[in-house]
């Protein structure tokens, strides 16, 4: 108890320390232009005291808490709680492939899937640098921006592939006669383009670790985006790209003519097949993203890049090459956010600079490492937490920036390991064993 | 005593750090197929040694040998990094275990056959599409990775994290996972530390097996002079960076220069090295 009040003491005194100029003393510009200040004591008190008071009872919460979550459930519940678990996955893969049905109506709600369904998929791209790699990057959206412009640039260049071959028909073309083909061949160009910008920056970054590392990813998304915003003859600037191709049904258009997909299969247009298309589509590459990540974990490579994660010079020892292990783990997360920025762009219709700024990295970031790192379906909990609660704390106004960081911190505070807390191991000989993320490390490089 | 040409031929080695020479125009050899130990007072530089033998630090000078079964040659001072395990065939453990700790033991091991698994999934390709000639690679790896779990006796512990592991267990799991890197040569730092007795021992008969079954040199440092004295075929002595005895084990714990430095050492390393083995 009295550690309980010392520790509110010390937490008050600083409070007041604090707020003693910028709440007690309040000063003020005169008529004619002098000083004018008086002193707010009362106010200044009660934000001490409300300090000292929430000190205390954050305090007594910890205590009590504390010894709760060291508790063993009976085993009744936990085994509830785990096929619960098993379940749950699923269920939301049902649930996500419902959702164009059961919402048809709502476009709002059809929206809000596509762009859930878009951080998911940069989620689980990421995932794969942080995660699993360990290597803390906070420049991921120049990934994201790189996919998006490859797909603009390219989809509107009028003449980007010169004429190889006379008459030879696989290389004479240009982008143009890709025609409705556009984002089907494009895609994988981006998402390739995005793959070798995550080799140029691993490679300066190589020997970096930590917050070094951090930094450096976070200048890399930097220069991209003012790259993008200052080249104005190529990317317009900050006027961005309009008019990007939209994406067809494997070359049909969702358009209303006669040869648009719903004359085709028969029925009256609606703009609504575009959103339900859109949803799939981005549905199908989240999951893409999903399935290479969980066979990639199973494979050398990715044991390589957890192992990397738990210890580099173990791995060095172990006659794994570190270079290429590394610059593995940029290219796949980077192209993965490719592909989410090609979808992006035909998504829009449009885009700008302003999409690819240092907040969506640290938005990605953030659903990662509250999804649980290196957990896949923790990630897809956390998009649709960090997103979708973000819509619903729309009716706040100003209060929903607050509102939503005071829910992240205590998220943190209960869950430091991020919502699924465990980590699944690759292969096993008897039992899968969930392995407590204590022991998981989080990577230093 | 075999008359097989040495696996390690180490010449005139000098590794500086700035202003300290931590190793100091050091020459010795390890035969194949046997136990070479380097001991020595704390701060010797033993350590300093392995790192250099495995490819952590580059050394000042010196030219270091490793010569396969095969006959194949390799120059461990001019080979660097990861390159020195995968192709030289030299793993290592360490003197503060380095394990990945939040991985299964399993895993641990599974990992240590990277190069071999790479190689099968073909640079991942043929394994993201789960080819047979993988699956057939992946299981072999897991029936090596059994092999040596059975060797250690972890294998009801197969798939629990490496860091949960009792601090013995862990010990074995390293030496387990350095074989399953294949190794021509073996090099571990002080394996017996923080061992008890009957731990010392087991380790004592797996590093016998290791050598009489596996065939695998081992270069060996080590604080506890029971297992030294117990397992070795040969002990180079180190102080200060420079060799001051070499030769069987008996003649290195008689030799009054060894006695003296580990007197000036320790007291109670000094005691340990004369009564060891006796
Ligand atoms: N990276 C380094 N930088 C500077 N000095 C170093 C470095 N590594 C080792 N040394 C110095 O080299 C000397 C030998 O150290 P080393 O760790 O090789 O000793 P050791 O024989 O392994 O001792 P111990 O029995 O305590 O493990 C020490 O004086 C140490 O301070
Ligand atoms: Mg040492």
């Amino acid at each position: 108890m009295a550690f309980i009040l010392k520790k509110a003491a010390i937490s008050a005194l600083v409070a007041l320390g604090l707020f003693f100029l910028m709440i007690g003393i309040r000063t003020e510009a005169g008529s004619s232009g002098q000083l004018i200040y008086w002193t707010r004591f009362g106010e200044l008190a009660a934000m001490v005291g409300a300090v000292f008071a929430g000190s205390i009872v954050i305090e007594l919460l910890r205590r009590w808490i504390g010894p709760v979550g060291g508790v063993e459930l009976p085993a009744g519940v936990r085994a509830t709680f785990a096929t619960l678990g098993r379940l749950l996955a699923p269920a939301l893969l049902i649930f996500a492939l419902l959702v164009p049905v059961i919402f048809y109506k709502e476009r709002y709600l059809l929206d809000l899937g596509i762009l859930v369904l878009t951080y998911v998929m940069l989620g689980w791209g990421l995932n794969i640098v942080v995660g699993l790699a360990g290597l803390l990057d906070l420049g991921y959206v120049a990934f994201y921006a790189v996919g998006a412009y490859s797909y603009a640039l390219l989809a509107q260049s009028p003449l980007p592939l010169p004429h190889l071959v006379d008459g030879f028909p696989f290389v004479a073309f240009s982008m143009e006669q890709l025609g409705p083909w556009a984002f089907w061949v494009l895609l994988p160009v981006s998402g390739l383009l995005a793959a070798l910008w995550g080799v140029i920056l691993g490679f300066p970054v190589l020997r970096l670790r930590g917050d070094y590392l951090a930094i450096v990813t976070l200048a890399f998304g930097e220069i991209i985006r003012l790259v993008i915003l200052n080249w104005q003859d190529l990317t317009g600037g900050p006027n961005g790209i309009s008019g990007i191709p939209r994406p067809t049904v494997f070359g049909i258009p969702l358009t209303p003519g006669e040869h648009g997909f719903a004359a085709m299969i028969g029925v009256p247009f609606s703009p609504t097949h575009r959103l339900v298309f859109l949803f799939y589509l981005i549905l199908a590459l989240a999951l893409l993203t999903n399935w290479a990540t969980i066979r990639l974990r199973r494979l050398p490579i990715g044991r390589a890049w957890e192992a990397m994660r738990e210890d580099e010079v173990a791995c060095r020892a172990l006659g794994i090459n570190i270079t290429t292990t590394k610059l593995s783990a940029f290219a796949i997360g980077a192209m993965f956010g490719g592909f989410a920025g090609a979808f992006f762009a035909t998504r829009q219709g449009f885009i700008s600079p302003e999409s690819f700024t240092f907040q969506e990295s640290a938005l990605v970031l953030a659903i990662v490492v509250l999804g649980g790192m290196g957990s896949q379906l923790g990630v897809a909990l956390a998009a649709i937490a960090m997103i979708g609660g973000f819509e619903l704390f729309r009716g706040l106004d100003q209060f929903r920036m607050l509102v939503f960081g005071g829910v992240m911190v205590l998220l943190m505070i209960w869950r430091p390991r991020g919502l699924i807390g465990h980590r699944a191991p690759t292969v096993f000989l008897q039992k899968r064993t969930e392995i407590s993320s204590s022991l998981v490390k989080e990577g230093h490089g | 005593m075999t008359t097989e040409a040495p696996i390690l031929a180490i010449d005139r080695l000098t590794m500086r750090f700035g202003g300290i020479v931590a190793v100091n125009e050091l020459s010795f050899t390890a035969g194949r197929r046997q136990i070479t130990a380097l001991i020595g007072p704390n701060g010797a530089g033993k350590t300093t040694v392995f790192n250099c033998i495995t490819g952590f630090y580059r050394p000042s000078s010196g030219v270091m040998q490793l010569v396969h079964d095969d006959g194949a040659a390799f120059r461990l001072d001019r080979l660097h990094d990861f390159r020195i395990c995968k192709y030289a065939k030299v793993a290592r453990t360490f003197q503060n275990i380095r394990l990945f700790p939040g991985m299964t033991a399993l895993e641990n091991l599974m990992v240590a056959q990277h190069n071999t698994l790479m190689r099968a999934s073909g640079f991942s390709l043929l394994g993201l599409l789960g080819a047979p000639s993988f699956r057939a690679a992946e299981r072999a790896a897991i029936d090596f990775a059994r092999h040596w779990l059975e060797r250690i006796g972890l294998t009801e512990r197969a798939d629990d994290a490496a860091g949960n592991l009792p601090y013995g267990d862990q010990r074995r799991l390293e030496i387990a996972r350095a074989m399953c890197a294949r190794p021509a040569l073996l090099c571990l730092d002080e394996p017996a530390a923080g061992l008890n007795a009957n731990e010392s021992a087991a380790l004592s008969e797996l590093l016998l097996s290791i050598r009489d079954d596996v065939g695998t040199s081992i270069l060996l440092i080590e604080h506890d002079m029971s297992v030294v004295m117990e397992i070795s075929d040969h002990i180079v002595v180190l102080d200060h960076g420079v060799k001051i005895a070499d030769g069987a084990p008996r003649a290195v714990r008689d030799d009054p220069k060894v006695v003296a430095a580990y007197l000036g050492a320790d007291e109670e390393d000094a005691a340990q090295v004369m009564e060891g083995g006796a």
